[in-house]
């Protein structure tokens, strides 16, 4: 139960900057998973990924603060909300936000964090990170562990990422090449958004499809 | 720095995002969640990288390795939410419940045609004619009715 000597009553400058950002970062991530706009959750989630950054930084971990800028503020939130826009999420107030079982999953993520919380202070309480001496996660280290150490799973990752993009272009086809359905005839009226209504000129579904992916804008030609 | 502070984010994070996943109907939200999990194992790893002084590296290779995955994640998902959206006219997750047991018809998959239960057929026939019947209207949804008609043929 003793504390070792930095003393935990006593914050450095550092942890007092990680608890504020932190306190920011948890804050804007339940203010996503509770707001019931869903372009409002996308902008907080926004704020969670850039403290987390922050906390990254703080951490002494500089390459992965820049990479968590780009790809999850600059990408991820992006594409999610191409995403909402894509499947015509309202805008302003959705009461239908959460289902039926929020209360069940209250209850689960209040326990969780309870044992959680216990378990890992419980765990950590006399661990202190050094953050003295040379930097651990500038560009430099990182770039030299990774490929020194970390070459075979980085060129298999890659090869993921390319499965991962031929994946998403196979899903948002419009048409798999051996089912002949709206591709030759744009009003066929048995097209699965047939229901939806088309233009004077045959091109109002043809505008919708070609949000879906490459093969649309080609199928309308 | 006590590293009782990144653990304990972390795992206020995890279980934000648990309550997310758990808690929101609409996929996209979902996947936010799940993105926010994600980033809570992240900062995990990057705080034990940096407290074990590890010679490897490997908590902050492997946060980039799940970074990457996590883009790759994003976007197969956000496929697969467009197309059930196309498909469906809905991307609420309760919404789909084609597989769902139903408890009147225990073996009623979605497809009703593995020749597994050949005992009655005439349940069969009707069951699959009022399922092609539902599943041709993307606006309805097609999960509730069709298990309500499965269960007054049973």
């Amino acid at each position: 139960m003793t504390l070792a000597a930095p003393g935990f009553l006593s914050p450095t400058g550092v942890e007092i900057a990680f608890l504020l950002v932190g306190l920011v970062t948890f804050g804007a991530a339940v203010l996503t998973v509770t707001t019931r706009q869903l372009v409002h959750a996308a902008l907080w989630l926004v704020v969670a990924l850039g403290g987390l950054a922050v906390e990254y930084l703080l951490l002494t971990a500089e390459f992965i603060a820049w990479v968590q800028v780009l790809i999850y503020v600059g990408s991820v939130v992006v594409l999610l909300l191409f995403g909402l826009m894509l499947t015509r999420a309202p805008i302003g107030r959705s009461p239908d936000a959460d289902s039926g079982n929020r209360p069940v999953a209250l209850a689960v993520a209040v326990v969780a964090t309870g044992a959680l919380l216990w378990v890992v202070v419980d765990a950590f309480r006399t661990a202190w990170i050094d953050l003295e001496g040379p930097a651990r996660g500038t560009t430099a280290v990182s770039g030299e562990s990774l490929f020194r150490h970390w070459v075979l799973p980085f060129e298999a990752l890659s090869v993921l990422l390319l499965a991962a993009l031929v994946g998403a272009i196979v899903l948002s086809r419009r048409n798999a090449p051996d089912e002949p359905d709206a591709t030759d005839m744009p009003n066929a009226p048995d097209a699965p958004e047939g229901a939806r209504p088309v233009g004077p000129d045959g091109r109002g579904g043809a505008s919708r499809r070609g949000a879906g992916g490459a093969g649309g804008a080609t199928e309308v030609k | 720095m006590h590293l009782v502070y990144p653990a304990v984010l972390a795992a206020l994070l995890f279980c934000t995002g648990l309550y997310g996943v758990l808690a929101r109907r609409n996929a996209i939200l979902v996947l936010m969640s799940v993105e926010l999990m994600l980033n809570a194992v992240n900062l995990n790893l990057v705080a034990f990288d940096v407290w074990l002084r590890d010679t490897l590296h490997a908590g902050q290779a492997l946060t980039l390795f799940t970074i990457a995955i996590a883009a790759a994640e994003i976007g197969i998902g956000l496929a697969i939410v467009l197309m059930v959206h196309r498909n469906r006219g809905t991307s609420d997750i309760d919404a789909l419940r084609d597989t769902a047991e139903s408890v009147a018809d225990p073996a009623g998959d979605d497809t009703g045609h593995d020749g597994e239960h050949g005992g009655h057929d005439e349940h069969d026939d009707v069951y699959d004619a009022e399922y092609d019947e539902d599943s041709s209207d993307p606006d309805t949804h097609p999960g509730p009715a069709a298990g309500e008609k499965a269960e007054a043929t049973a």
